[in-house]
């Protein structure tokens, strides 16, 4: 009985003391399962976390591991006749006759999501009060590196857009949240002034190349100032490209405003003021260094970019595009295909343009020792960016060829990769066509001939689709630093500068003889960025603002005289993409020919369709949903 | 569950969603036929197909948003549309012709009240048009012969940047789709009173056939889409 009760008086004074609690506190339980904006906003680190999902979800034209567009990291290098793509759910790309008016855009309101929670973490960041000023600055200015990247990649494909800047709330009144389009000049000013005023708050020697640093910032204000500056001066060529109230084209006279900002960013980078970058070469075959710039994350030409890991975030570029006779993966390989279009554009040794020589002076077959003796003395970039054939990956030979030629001219090949069969007058079975084609709508290996080298990946297991490639994608780099260097300075009257800039580059990639001033020209900017940059999400942007890409994509087919023509013209047209088809000659009445090697230009059978690019695909078209939204957003010009 | 059972339930289930299908749907599908031509004073204006957009609007449904299509190769459209007012316009920038504008630089719209099926021909004015072309094959070539005369002389005037003359093998014939074209820049012509070109017709195998079809195009600096003489069918 005493027990008892001793156990009820404990027992009362246990309940006693929690009624002593106050009720709000009692009620006001702390969740276990999220944590709350002060909370986040209390630890670097958490605040980290949120970055990075904004760092996550960067939009790229061209990307390793795809984007909301195109999906598969590959397709979206494919297009634009540069390559052809080897696989049958694919061939969309060189059977439509043109672009619709809403390609290329960005989701309307995935974009201004992503604009609003970068404001929002502007604005938390802000009002953070237990971070370090250090932290809290340095975050500021990532986040707005990031916006000012986003409003970069929209104004480069809808021209002016709403310039929205801190989070709304959604009033009473709808009409008071619906904003107009900008200029277009305005969202480019707004990236360089951006790039401006947070390049002291960054880093110029980052830790991480995937983060924001000074030079970065620099970088984006140097391209951003070249566009617009390209687009004030080009736009005056398409008057039909433009909106009375701005939101698109730029006012002629600006030009050289913006160039002589895309040069002063440019030599603040190459002074060395922005960190310590250089042009990646460590000696040896300058094809190999060109193709190691891309895989070493070492590299110091690397400004910003993308980057990969291993039991992180990797991408199947590598699973997708490697040679298929050695895939890591039986049946996935070969996608992305460069077009004989691109390959005839790499210059020869002295500077000069010529086409890969198929036929002598009388349209007679030329023959070759070896097979890729016909790519020999050519820029180095060739080797580095396309993977010829004849030539190595993981240290296995590419086996490249589309069948054997007979004495008489005939073809005798095979439907099937690497199949044998009985040469006429023999009685033994040979190969007859390369286990790794090219055979017409054989999808998975090469079409063109050729298969990509650029971002390929010779890591053990990268090819496999389990592993992945952590091959990381760059988005900005010293070369193209000196690139744009070279266009401003060509624009702004010193040709002599941008010789200097150029030769920089090329001597890199094995070209030694100098250009000299008179040799540059309008022409000579687009080829070397073509050639320089090629597969890494410039050429749509490129053509667009030197308002060329109706006359390079004109719709009219392409004939092998166009192919074989017009090299290092800028505006030459370019609709669909041809290959180059190696062919074993079997005659062995004649040892002069038999055994040696014979190419013919050869348009792939799928390749039906011809590129035509419309003043109306200069500008993505602005959903209908988002103009039923907000009537005061314009329609695009030509829509 | 015996088998009558099923079935029973099965019977009512039947004869429910046959008494739900007594409802009155939502709408019957649109019937209204709209349709006419691109048209000059009373000549048809001849234009690339699937190249040249018209939109058509219709208010009063809340958020509003066009139906977009394009003109055939023969400036005609048609679309079939609910009862009810529509708006017609044809965005700037489009077509070898001029539309009307408002004061403010928007294109003027065409009013349509559609009760039943109706032709409207769009009233628009080009810059060029081809008079009296003659295309003809003999020995393997084709020759023609125009005349380009220029309709708008005022401030808004633009010049010929060429004529084109294209051969296809099937009835759609452009830039785009050809077999053989002659282009003949502006400076190289003396006398748009007569112009005259000639291309050689490729042969046409697999399978083998007789006849082409062909245009003559004016290409117009500054716009892109070109204005044809009408399709001819040549057999030789």
């Amino acid at each position: 009985m005493k027990k008892l009760l001793s156990i009820t008086a404990v027992t009362a004074l246990v309940l006693g003391l929690a009624g002593c609690k106050k009720d709000s506190d009692f009620l006001d339980v702390k969740p276990t399962t999220f944590l709350t904006t002060d909370q986040v906003f209390s630890d670097p680190n958490l605040v980290l976390t949120v970055l990075a999902d904004l760092y996550n979800r960067q939009e790229d034209f061209s990307s390793l591991d795809g984007n909301s567009n195109d999906g598969a990291g590959w397709r979206t290098f494919a297009d634009f006749s540069e390559s052809f793509p080897s696989e049958n759910g694919s061939s969309f790309i060189v059977q439509r006759t043109g672009w619709g008016y809403d390609q290329w855009r960005i989701d309307w309101k995935t974009a201004y999501t992503y604009i609003r929670e970068v404001n929002l973490f502007l604005e938390r960041d802000s009002a953070a009060t237990q971070l370090s000023d250090k932290d809290k600055k340095h975050f500021y200015a990532e986040g707005r590196f990031l916006r000012a990247m986003y409003y970069f990649e929209l104004v480069k494909r809808y021209g002016g857009v709403p310039l929205i800047t801190n989070s709304l709330t959604l009033p009473k009144d709808i009409t008071t949240i619906q904003f107009p389009r900008a200029k277009e000049s305005d969202i480019y000013d707004f990236v360089i002034s951006e790039a401006e005023a947070i390049k002291g708050d960054l880093d110029a020697d980052p830790t991480s190349k995937s983060r924001a640093s000074r030079a970065a910032a620099v970088a984006m204000e140097c391209r951003a100032a070249l566009y617009a500056g390209s687009i004030a001066k080009y736009g005056a060529t398409t008057t039909a490209v433009s909106l009375p109230g701005g939101e698109v084209g730029v006012d002629a006279s600006k030009a050289n405003d913006y160039y002589t900002k895309a040069l002063n960013a440019a030599k603040e980078i190459i002074a060395g003021t922005d960190g310590p970058y250089a042009l990646y070469n460590n000696g040896g075959d300058p094809s190999d260094n060109y193709a190691n710039l891309f895989l070493d994350k070492a590299s110091s030409e690397t400004i910003y970019f993308e980057d990969f890991k291993t039991g992180g975030k990797t991408h199947g570029f590598t699973t997708n595009d490697q040679p298929y006779s050695f895939s890591d993966e039986g049946g996935d390989a070969g996608r992305l295909d460069p077009s004989l279009n691109l390959v005839e554009q790499y210059e020869k040794l002295d500077n000069t343009f010529a086409p890969l020589a198929t036929v002598d002076g009388s349209n007679n077959p030329i023959y070759y020792t070896n097979e890729d003796d016909i790519f020999a003395g050519r820029d180095a970039r060739l080797a580095g960016t396309v993977l010829l054939p004849n030539r190595q990956f993981k240290g296995k030979t590419v086996d490249i060829w589309a069948g054997y030629v007979l004495s008489d001219g005939s073809i005798f090949t095979s439907d099937l990769a690497g199949n044998h069969r009985t040469l006429p007058g023999t009685s033994t079975a040979v190969q007859v066509v390369g286990t790794d084609g090219p055979i017409n709508g054989l999808e998975l290996r090469t079409q063109t001939g050729f298969y990509i080298r650029k971002y390929l990946d010779p890591t053990t297991g990268s090819g496999r689709r389990g592993q992945g490639s952590t091959v990381a994608f760059i988005r900005y780099r010293y070369a193209e630093v000196l690139l744009n260097a070279a266009e401003a300075s060509f624009e702004l009257g010193h040709p002599d500068d941008a010789a200097t800039y150029l030769n920089l580059v090329r001597a890199r990639a094995g070209l030694t003889t100098p250009l000299v001033a008179a040799d540059i020209t309008f022409d000579r900017i687009v080829h070397e960025r073509r050639i320089e940059l090629a597969f890494e999400g410039h050429i749509l942007f490129d053509n667009k603002r030197w308002r060329i890409a109706h006359k390079v994509w004109d719709g009219a087919p392409t004939t092998l005289a166009d192919v074989r023509s017009g090299l290092g013209v800028a505006s030459h047209h370019s609709t669909q993409p041809w290959g180059l088809w190696p062919y074993k000659v079997y005659n062995p009445g004649n040892p002069a020919t038999d055994g040696k090697w014979t190419f013919r230009e050869t348009l792939p059978a799928l390749a039906t369709g011809k590129n035509l690019f419309l003043f109306g695909n200069y500008y993505s078209q602005i959903s209908n949903d988002a103009i039923g939204a907000n009537p005061k957003l314009v329609r695009q010009p030509n829509q | 569950m015996n088998v009558s059972k099923i079935y029973k339930y099965f019977l009512g289930a039947l004869v429910l969603a046959s008494a739900a299908a007594c409802k009155k749907d939502n709408y019957s599908a649109p019937g209204s036929f709209l349709s006419g031509h691109l048209i000059y004073n009373s000549d048809t204006i001849q234009v690339e197909r699937n190249q040249v957009p018209f939109q058509i609007y219709q208010y009063g449904f809340g958020q509003v948003g066009p139906i977009s299509s394009t003109f055939a190769q023969d400036g005609s459209f048609s679309e079939v549309l609910f009862n009810g007012d529509y708006k017609i316009i044809i965005p700037n920038g489009q077509g070898p012709f001029m539309w009307k504008q408002t004061g403010h630089g928007d294109p003027d719209t065409v009013n349509v009240t559609l009760k039943g099926s109706q032709t409207v021909n769009l009233q628009v004015t080009p810059y060029y048009m081809i008079r009296n072309a003659n295309i003809s094959i003999s020995g393997g070539t084709a020759s023609a012969t125009c005349k380009v005369e220029k309709i708008i002389t005022d401030a808004n005037a633009k010049d010929v940047e060429r004529v084109s003359l294209y051969i296809n093998r099937t009835q759609f014939v452009s830039n785009t789709d050809n077999i053989a074209k002659v282009d003949v820049a502006a400076a190289d012509i003396a006398d748009m009173n007569n112009v005259s070109l000639s291309v050689a017709v490729p042969a046409i195998t697999n399978p083998t056939q007789n006849y082409v079809y062909a245009r003559i195009g004016v290409k117009i600096v500054g716009l892109e889409d070109m204005i044809f003489s009408p399709l001819v069918k040549i057999s030789f």
